[in-house]
């Protein structure tokens, strides 16, 4: 089995984030590394801070579209980048820390914010031996 | 895009006729090049759109269409009172739009401190990633500033009454409910007021190129050699939070409703249920929150040239949204109707004599500002009588990127992006370097394609060309 990945994917005006991982948690840590990638690169982010998450939907789209919400949320609010992400999931319930420190405009470069998640190639899907995460974030 | 499905109307208007669940017919205003350019997708969304419940006319796509979400962008859209409106054809930057700002000074004065005036923008207007402004909103200001949009600014002294004639709605839009929007939407805005934001906002300093309307020019006050400023942001984060959890709520009730949704991203609901209500309340806050947000921004511009040019005296031309749902009065068919008009990544174009414009521009019509990418030409065009039949008096916004950020980051170093625009004269400010990668000129259409096409097919016309002198990025 290889190892968890992420990836970006285009869209049009946008950008796609998009997780692989052999669990679904896995590829929720993965897409949430592609989510930090659109803003700065990952390994340059600290992980001084802890904030605990957790969501709860109805079914795996939308606990992915919540994940990144809520995400976006932490990190704008906070003033904050993640770098690191401990993921669990049982049913459609998510637990997970999310590690990282305050932006540092010189150090972090800061690309783009992210403004929202979006339905558009919204998927959590089990293809072969692999979960996928993905979607298109609105920049 | 392929033209077999469309049949062309006239040189610079296209049309598919309805089929299947679509209700009306799709038009798009476009020259053929710009046709051909134009994603499948934009025919697809925009044959979503025309299927969405008590659509009125048609679903129209402006000069400057390209794939979105749900809708496309440069997608317009009416609906009657017992229609929907869709969370995702406004979009997440509620409200983003563009305000031009006229300085009393020419270029010529604005060179000789070119560098200087470029550094205290940079230093003194909150912009990019993980920035905040000095506003901090309590929960009475963030309900005051819901409520009042430029209105409250001006209010709190960031801004002369005289600014809000020239903006929209009077500088507020009615009808907003700040209990629609929620926590975690006013927890986004707290500390962003008098923020730029990042990715293709910006504040330019700009110089009228040419004037091809004087008459028009006149009204608004712009003469050929003039500095103006340009504004472009929207409602930052609150907007972009009103749009994720209206475009959730709506995406997962909509079988309550009995909408079937042909694309998740449209998702709607009907204007008269209480979501629709809800939505639109927190939406016309969003609206308000753009507008107090560009009048703060133009407050600092003020301070800023008082310091530097301190004879040059600030007066707002205009101030245009770009993505909303406004309640209009519209002539269809000989009768007024009261209709709900998305404009997604389109531009409001009232003709002349429309009561809601300032009694200056009754002659001239409403200037519709188009914004251009960064170190490339921007546009003040004016609304026109026949845009009000044709496209509900809308008109396009901008150029509308031909790449994706992935590849212009590849193909472009923002270093040498900024070193090109400094040989053309032109200061760029940054605080990502990748982002000016993304946001290279070359990865944008031509703008003035766009314009020609809006200007032939007669949503607006043209009357002056702006070219950028300072450019403030996130």
């Amino acid at each position: 089995m290889s190892e968890p990945r992420w990836e970006h994917f285009p869209h049009g005006a946008d950008i796609g984030i998009r997780g692989v991982g052999p669990t679904m948690a896995s590829a929720f840590e993965q897409v949430a590394l592609a989510l930090t990638a659109v803003l700065t690169d990952p390994s340059s982010v600290a992980s001084k801070e802890t904030v605990e998450i957790r969501c709860e939907a109805s079914t795996a789209d939308e606990l992915l579209y919540d994940w990144v919400d809520t995400l976006i949320y932490e990190m704008s609010t906070r003033s904050v980048l993640f770098g690191a992400y401990d993921v669990k999931i049982d049913g459609f319930r998510l637990r997970a820390r999310a590690l990282g420190e305050t932006v540092d405009r010189a150090r972090h470069e800061p690309a783009i914010e992210v403004k929202a998640p979006t339905y558009t190639e919204l998927r959590v899907a089990r293809v072969d031996d692999q979960w996928v995460a993905q979607c298109v974030v609105d920049v | 895009m392929n033209t077999a499905l469309l049949e062309r109307v006239h040189e610079f208007q296209w049309r598919r006729k309805p089929t299947g669940a679509m209700q009306v017919p799709v038009v798009i205003f476009a020259t053929e090049s710009l046709v051909r350019e134009m994603d499948d997708k934009v025919l697809e969304q925009a044959s979503n759109v025309a299927m969405l419940p008590g659509i009125v006319g048609a679903s129209f796509v402006m000069p400057d269409g390209h794939w979105g979400y749900g809708f496309p962008i440069g997608g317009v859209a009416a609906f009657e009172p017992g229609g929907v409106v869709s969370a995702g054809g406004v979009g997440f930057d509620i409200s983003c739009g563009v305000r031009c700002v006229a300085t009393g000074v020419k270029s010529e004065r604005v060179r000789a401190v070119q560098e200087r005036l470029a550094d205290l923008l940079f230093e003194r207007v909150p912009v990019g990633v993980g920035v905040e402004g000095k506003i901090r909103l309590d929960d009475a200001e963030m309900d005051a500033m819901l409520r009042g949009g430029a209105s409250w600014a001006v209010g709190r002294r960031w801004g002369r009454p005289e600014d809000l004639g020239r903006i929209e709605e009077g500088g507020r839009v009615d009808g907003a409910v700040p209990d629609a929007v929620s926590e975690r939407a006013q927890e986004r805005q707290r500390k962003l007021m008098g923020t730029l934001g990042s990715g293709n906002h910006y504040l330019e300093v700009q110089r009228v190129s040419h004037v091809f309307d004087e008459p028009a020019a006149r009204a608004f006050g712009l003469e050929v050699d003039d500095v103006v400023i340009s504004i472009h942001c929207g409602s930052r984060g609150m907007g972009h939070q009103i749009g994720t959890d209206y475009l959730r709520e709506m995406e997962r009730s909509a079988p309550q409703h009995g909408i079937k949704l042909p694309d998740r991203e449209l998702a709607c609901a009907p204007l008269r249920s209480d979501l629709g209500k809800r939505y639109m309340g927190a939406m016309r806050a969003a609206i308000n929150c753009a507008l107090a947000n560009r009048q703060i921004i133009m407050h600092l511009a003020r301070g800023i040239f008082a310091d530097v040019l301190p004879d040059a005296d600030l007066k707002l031309v205009y101030d245009v949204s770009h993505n909303t749902c406004k309640e209009e009065e519209h002539v269809v068919g000989g009768k007024k109707r009261t209709l709900f008009v998305h404009r997604k990544g389109a531009t409001r174009a009232f003709g002349p004599g429309h009561r809601e414009l300032p009694r200056e521009f009754a002659d001239a019509g409403q200037p519709v500002l188009i914004g251009g990418s960064m170190g490339t030409e921007s546009w003040v065009l004016a609304g026109t009588h026949e845009g009000m039949d044709r496209s509900f008096g809308s008109a396009c916004h901008g150029a509308g990127r031909k790449m994706s950020r992935n590849a212009a980051a590849k193909l472009w170093k923002g270093r040498d992006v900024i070193q090109t625009l400094a040989r053309q004269g032109i200061s760029i400010r940054a605080v990502g370097i990748r982002g000016v990668a993304e946001e290279a000129p070359g990865a944008y259409k031509d703008v003035s394609v766009v314009v020609d096409a809006a200007h032939d097919a007669g949503l607006a016309r043209k009357v002056a060309r702006l070219e950028p002198m300072i450019c403030i990025k996130g």
